[in-house]
């Protein structure tokens, strides 16, 4: 056993001890490291920010000598003053602070808006919707060498079913009566075979966190593994 | 109270020493059961391997600290099998916090295990950029308009391994590590389906199910969890054994999960007993 002498991986340690003091009981240890988790998250996604992109991306542009000694490779160029436009809208989204001009932040939020649902519309039509219904229309029986292949058969059945079932489950213009009430009866079924082959993933996803918080605890910090 | 119902009412603090007590207890024991791999993840391997010396692997770090234990080894097993192949190795993050991770990689894989390796010849650490999907969409047609340094600060013309990089297209394979929004779903949606480009992906076991529905179409492959990790880690040790000692991180981590899995089905199976029983109880007296 050899303890850690790293001042890091002790704080890191205590941390995760106030953490768990949860599973206990709600406390004051376990707010604290909430709350700091919390603050320090949002300083460093700031910082990462403007370090990695702010500077490089934007000021080495507009005035590349200002950032020679700091971002070495991005400076050097002649300015680019079309990058005053995406400058101009990220100032705007800051009058979002001062009271009696914070609807200009509208006009960059109705840009990035703008541009998310625009790209996002197309791409999930055709990722979520056009190509996932080109993947479900698959032969249900598949012969191959002459032969039935049984697995194959099998496993395209259950897509067809649990896709067809599926849908009718949430076809709702119709009272659920007659053909429809096997056919969302089977439905119901995959959904919850579906929620439950996903919780047992989201129970594999949390043992193997605790499983990483344990070997920290007990080989980085105790010296025990 | 018949004993069965006892164990129904248990404390749930006394569940939570069990669970603790079954990931412990093998960890300590260095339990380690064999892993076989599946199809879905033997695709990434395959097409790894398939890949002649000198192609480009550009390999995102889309999650943080909170989620490296299932991440981090994902991103150790593509790095480690790329290298050793002599590939073109290109590290980059959707995340803020993929730069730390990123760092812990070069650190405990790139430069301990392949000291040969030169950065900016067989392997480059691009950094964060802003932008989540955006930014996908905007490398898909030019990546130095992007990044114009690399995280070290230099100058990305300076860069001998981004001399034949235009964009996104110029890769033959992309592969995200992911836990969440921006990730695998994102490269497989801005860049894979748009740009015809093969995308794979490791994700943590919670987001895994809903990225079955792009394979094997619009993805490759996928390792899913832990579990995917460490069939890839089999895979690759069954045939460099030289990585026995670095590479079966994932695999040694699932001596406790095949236990703590084995003892929640324990705790389901009797809760659900003790509650039949108590129901029995009910409507007799």
């Amino acid at each position: 056993m050899e303890l850690s002498t790293q001042i890091e991986v002790w704080i890191g340690a205590f941390l995760t001890l106030m953490i768990f003091s949860f599973l206990w009981k709600d406390n004051f240890f376990y707010k604290f490291a909430e709350h700091l988790f919390v603050g320090v998250s949002a300083a460093y996604w700031m910082v990462v920010g403007i370090w990695s992109t702010i500077f490089p991306n934007l000021i080495a542009r507009l005035w590349p000598s200002l950032v020679r000694d700091v971002v070495p490779g991005a400076a050097g160029g002649e300015p680019q003053y079309i990058f005053l436009i995406p400058l101009v809208f990220g100032l705007l989204l800051l009058t979002r602070l001062l009271p009696k001009i914070h609807y200009l932040s509208r006009w960059a939020m109705a840009l990035v808006i703008g541009y998310a649902a625009g790209t996002n519309l197309i791409r999930y039509l055709q990722s979520d919707l056009m190509s996932q219904i080109s993947s479900t229309i698959v032969p249900i029986a598949v012969v191959s060498d002459g032969r039935l292949q049984i697995g194959e058969t099998f496993s395209h059945l259950v897509l067809f079913l649990g896709v067809f079932c599926g849908l009718i489950y949430f076809f709702f213009s119709r009272e659920h009566k007659g053909v429809l009430k096997p056919a969302s009866r089977l439905g119901i079924w995959i959904l919850m075979i579906t929620f439950g082959a996903s919780f047992g993933y989201t129970v594999m996803a949390r043992i193997s966190l605790l499983t990483g918080r344990v070997q920290y605890l007990m080989g980085d910090w105790l010296g025990l593994l | 109270m018949h004993w069965i119902e006892r164990v129904g009412r248990l404390d749930r603090r006394v569940i939570f020493v069990v669970i603790a007590l079954a990931v412990v207890i093998p960890l300590v024991a260095e339990l380690i059961f064999p892993v076989y791999p599946s199809e879905i993840v033997e695709n990434i391997y395959d097409r790894i391997e398939s890949l002649p010396p000198g192609s480009k692997v550009l390999l995102s770090l889309d999650y943080g600290p909170s989620t490296a234990p299932e991440n981090q080894p994902m991103a150790s097993v593509i790095s480690r099998h790329a290298l050793e192949r002599d590939l073109r190795l290109y590290v980059m993050a959707l995340w803020p916090t993929g730069p730390g991770q990123a760092n812990i990689l070069i650190e405990d894989v790139l430069h301990a295990e392949f000291p040969d390796k030169v950065e900016g010849v067989d392997w480059v650490h691009l950094g964060y950029k802003a932008g989540n999907q955006g930014l996908i969409n905007t490398i898909l047609l030019d990546m130095k308009g992007m990044y114009t340094t690399d995280s070290e600060g230099t100058a990305i013309d300076e860069i001998e391994m981004m001399d034949d990089i235009r964009n996104l297209q110029d890769f033959d394979l992309i592969f995200g590590v992911g836990s969440g929004f921006p990730g695998v779903k994102e490269w497989v949606q801005f860049a894979g389906d748009r740009g015809d480009i093969p995308i794979s992906g490791g994700v943590t076991a919670v987001e895994a199910p809903l990225l079955y529905p792009y394979y094997p179409k619009q993805l490759l492959g996928l390792m899913g969890g832990l579990q995917g990790v460490a069939e890839y880690e089999a895979t690759l040790v069954r045939q460099y054994p030289r990585f026995k000692e670095t590479g079966e991180t994932a695999v040694r981590l699932m001596g406790p999960q095949a236990v703590a899995h084995t003892v929640i089905i324990l705790f389901v199976i009797i809760g659900n007993i003790a509650y039949f029983v108590e129901r029995r109880r009910t409507k007799q007296s």
